[in-house]
């Protein structure tokens, strides 16, 4: 195991910014916390890193301690390569010096050839003599990637990468990252407040909410099968409907009978929530169930519907662009619930 | 849109651009005038003078100038920079309060200092007494009207804005710099000397630069220790030797040291302008030091501010207090009316050339403003001392030219013309000098004033007048406030222009300081100097407001 967190905490006085976080990462995974502005994500990346100490708990890597409330590990002899959110580059360094930087172990012409070798990878070989303030912010977000990666670290650590580029460029860096980090088998974790970029590199995220981690999963996994309601709520998009537990795995509702996961100590007649995704919600013609559509976003591809149902709920349907209708209309639609989650009731 | 064509376009509510540009040609006369007097004069030596100088009088001062400069830029670059490394960067006790209170020194002209210090631990002062009290001699302590003494002096009175310049340099960059070479491998202190000091290099460098201006252009902390540099023998050859050539042929070789740390300053800003980061939201945690380290820190930052300016304020309040009953007669208030009626003229015509040439940038924003601009305001680099001789020296030529033209029209009975010895020759002078420091506020503050926030309001039926008055003037307020409280400070200070050039009897807090301090009458010179200082501290706290966002 290259990375584990055992009930890592850190306090700043009263406020908890992590609390009990556990997790672990394999060599050559890549790993992502993932969670609003303010849930403890970052500072524990600086656990991790060393720069904060642990006020409960271990953080281990590849076997060795790093970090316990009487222990620390100073951050330079971690093997633990970072991308910070402003990059961080040395503004009096070429770019081939940045990335040398790292390597003073090595003998000198070692040390430019481990560096040239790395700026290919991340495509800027022809940059190596510019300054950084003459490099494009996403090419300076790829030094900074080089950098951090020269050294061979056990682990690099990325502190929101993208957060500082435009939308276009930062979809295109994620699936570069990536590739980079996969080539060199590198294990990495990744902090960030953006799904899309979570899904896009890792593969597998944790969210976090108020210093405590929520779900350790596939982005797969997160999306269909969420732990917890805050998880439902803040990966992708979806409404709760009221249900009504009638046998195992099985709820009543008014869009019929369905299928999900169930709690061992609930009966028939508990009342619950159940998560529907706009692309469980499919818009059929021919069904006999109506809804009104009271909302509409045209997004290309498909819009998204918002209906209500006869009760007044309201779900939310993804249906082909073709499928023009106005707002006010009644449309059919149909429920194909492969990976509905039930809640209990709050 | 119909109102479009009926309302002005914008840009063009400020008319008379021809007006304007003819305003900001005679406004670089006051600064470039003087610098082309020297330079003539550097070409055209006279055999004799020359000989005279060469011999009697630039090996001591080019020896003395070259000393002075490099110990206070050595000694006064590291205090700054290890001031700013230690609150920058560490924690320790009382950390918050020396943060800013390092800044205080500024408020003291360093001719003050001077004589402070001199007053406090010449033979005669109270410190010296004491030793000899107590120890029966003080014949070891080191004399203090020395070259080092006068290098530890002005080190004391100028290692703020090397404080202020790396400061800010480690605040924006320092501790995530660190944190970046700890992942890279280095410990603390490796990354230290390998990171976090050759980023800041720029702004230190930039810092010392400033230094070295300064100390090239002091005229009265010199003075009180008798060290002669360039200052003080433009000044003699000018009064002692009235030998005008001499002080023209000296100020000629001493711009030639300043154009050199000139240039170092310009480059080395130009150097921190591509090398600053992004603004960082959130600082890197600061190093806690052990607890002997911690101990250090403490009586290091503590003895550099009591040293710098608590002692100095202690011992100028307690001899103000026991002259005060003698002194604080008709003529002390003279000194203070003089100095403050010069420092608001000063304050008036700068911010008011000031706004004017900011407009005229803000509407012909070419290369071509942009030059005549910085020549306008290029005095700032220029000696004091410099300055005034290479302003008279012209005014007499013309007075004498006038007088000329008056003698053979009207004859014996031509009125004697004195022009030099004019008001106007002194706020020439003060404007040459001080422009730069009421220029780049409002220039600062007028690039706030967007050309879209224009539009926005013509857009809105706000045109001409009305423009200027609902949103350039509230806009502009505060850089205003900022430019003439800065030149009313600096021309309350202010020593060698005011000397040189003002009309007889026209004696200020600062020409009093200098007269008494020439005396060796240190307690009489602490009255107006308790005044400058106080007006000194508002600059200082201003600039620790500023200091205390950004921390």
């Amino acid at each position: 195991m290259w990375l584990e967190l055992r009930d890592v905490a850190r306090f700043f006085g009263v406020r908890k910014a992590v609390d009990g976080l556990s997790f672990r990462l394999a060599e050559g995974s890549i790993g992502c916390l993932l969670g609003p502005s303010g849930c403890g994500k970052t500072t524990a990346l600086r656990c991790i890193a060393g720069f904060e100490p642990v006020d409960r708990g271990e953080i281990q890597a590849h076997g060795r301690v790093l970090s316990t409330p009487d222990f620390l590990a100073p951050p330079e002899s971690r093997r633990i390569g970072m991308v910070f959110q402003d990059y961080a580059l040395f503004p009096h360094l070429t770019v081939l010096q940045n990335v040398a930087f790292g390597l003073h172990r090595l003998p000198q012409s070692a040390r430019i050839k481990r560096a040239e070798d790395i700026l290919a990878t991340v495509g800027l070989a022809e940059h190596r003599s510019h300054y950084p303030h003459q490099l494009s912010g996403g090419q300076q977000q790829r030094v900074a990637l080089a950098r951090a990666l020269a050294p061979e670290p056990e682990l690099v650590l990325l502190d929101e990468p993208f957060s500082s580029l435009d939308v276009e460029l930062r979809e295109r860096l994620g699936t570069e990252v990536r590739a980079v980090l996969k080539s060199l088998n590198a294990t990495a974790l990744l902090v960030t407040h953006d799904q899309q970029e979570a899904f896009a590199v890792a593969d597998l995220v944790g969210v976090m909410s108020n210093g405590r981690l929520e779900q350790w999963d596939s982005p797969y996994e997160l999306y269909h099968r969420p732990a917890s309601r805050f998880v439902a709520d803040f990966i992708g998009q979806g409404v709760f409907i009221a249900g009504e537990v009638v046998g195992a795995g099985t709820f009543q509702t008014e869009l019929g009978l369905m299928h999900a996961n169930g709690r061992a100590d609930w009966t028939n007649g508990s009342q619950v929530d159940l998560l529907l995704r706009p692309d469980d919600v499919i818009h059929d013609d021919a069904s006999q169930l109506q809804a009104e559509v009271c909302q509409r976003a045209f997004r290309g591809a498909d819009f998204l519907y918002t209906l209500k149902l006869p009760s007044g709920a309201r779900v939310l349907s993804l249906v082909p662009s073709h499928h023009d209708h106005a707002v006010g209309e009644r449309i059919g639609i149909r429920i194909e619930p492969d990976h509905v989650v039930a809640f209990e009731r709050r | 849109m119909s109102s479009s064509s009926e309302s002005p376009p914008p840009r063009q509510f400020w008319r008379g651009s021809r007006l304007g540009a003819t305003f900001t040609l005679l406004l670089c006369l006051p600064a470039l005038v003087p610098l082309v007097v020297i330079v003539s004069a550097a070409f055209s030596p006279e055999a004799e003078v020359w000989a005279h100088l060469a011999q009697y009088v630039l090996p001591e001062v080019v020896a003395n100038t070259v000393k002075l400069v490099i110990g206070v830029a050595l000694i006064g670059g590291t205090l700054g920079t290890g001031l700013a490394w230690l609150t920058a960067m560490c924690e320790f006790p009382g950390r918050r309060f020396f943060d800013w209170a390092l800044l205080l020194p500024l408020a003291i002209p360093a001719y003050v200092l001077a004589f402070v210090a001199v007053g406090f631990l010449d033979y005669a002062g109270p410190l010296q007494s004491w030793l000899r009290d107590v120890f029966g001699s003080s014949s070891w302590f080191p004399r203090i009207r020395s070259t080092g003494g006068t290098i530890f002096v002005l080190s004391l009175a100028f290692y703020p804005y090397v404080y202020l310049m790396a400061r800010s340099a480690f605040l924006t960059q320092g501790g995530r710099a660190l944190e970046a070479a700890q992942t890279l491998g280095y410990d603390r202190r490796a990354a230290a000397w390998r990171v976090a000091i050759p980023m800041a290099r720029p702004w230190i460098v930039a810092g010392i630069a400033l230094i070295v201006m300064e100390t090239l252009a002091d005229f009265g902390a010199v003075s009180v220790f008798n060290y002669n540099t360039f200052t003080t023998a433009i000044y003699r050859a000018w009064f002692g030797m009235f030998s005008v050539s001499a002080a023209l042929e000296l100020a000629g070789v001493l711009m030639l040291f300043v154009l050199l740390a000139f240039m170092l300053e310009r480059r080395s800003r130009t150097a921190a302008h591509f090398s600053s980061s992004r603004d960082l939201s959130r600082e890197a945690p600061r190093m806690q030091l052990g607890p002997l380290a911690r101990y250090s820190a403490v009586c290091m930052v503590g003895l550099v501010f009591v040293l710098a300016f608590a002692l100095p304020i202690v011992q100028l309040l307690f001899w103000a207090f026991t002259r005060a009953m003698s002194d604080l007669d008709a003529r002390y208030f003279g000194f203070v009316a003089r100095s403050l009626f010069l420092a608001v003229s000063a304050a008036v015509v700068i911010v008011a050339a000031s706004v004017l040439l900011a407009y005229v940038l803000r509407r012909r924003p070419t290369m071509l403003t942009r030059s005549v601009i910085r020549i306008a305001t290029i005095g700032y680099a220029v000696p004091g001392t410099v300055l005034a001789v290479g302003i008279l020296v012209p005014v007499i030529l013309l007075n004498n030219f006038l007088q000329d033209l008056l003698r053979s029209w009207l004859g014996a009975s031509a009125p004697v013309l004195l022009l030099q010895g004019t008001l106007l020759t002194v706020l020439i002078a003060y404007l040459a000098r001080f422009l730069a420091v009421g220029f780049n506020p409002i220039e600062s503050g007028l690039q706030r004033v967007t050309h879209s926030i224009d539009e926005a309001a013509i857009g809105l039926g706000v045109v001409g007048g009305a423009l200027l008055r609902k949103v350039h003037v509230p806009l502009l307020r505060t850089s205003l406030a900022t430019a003439a409280t800065l030149v009313f400070v600096d021309v309350m200070k202010e020593m060698p222009i005011t000397l040189i050039t003002r009309p007889f009897g026209w004696d200020t807090l600062a020409v009093r300081v200098f007269e008494m301090t020439s005396e060796g009458e240190w307690e009489r010179a602490a009255l107006p100097a308790v005044a400058i200082v106080l007006v000194g501290l508002v600059p200082a706290a201003m600039l620790t407001r500023r200091g205390a966002h950004v921390a």
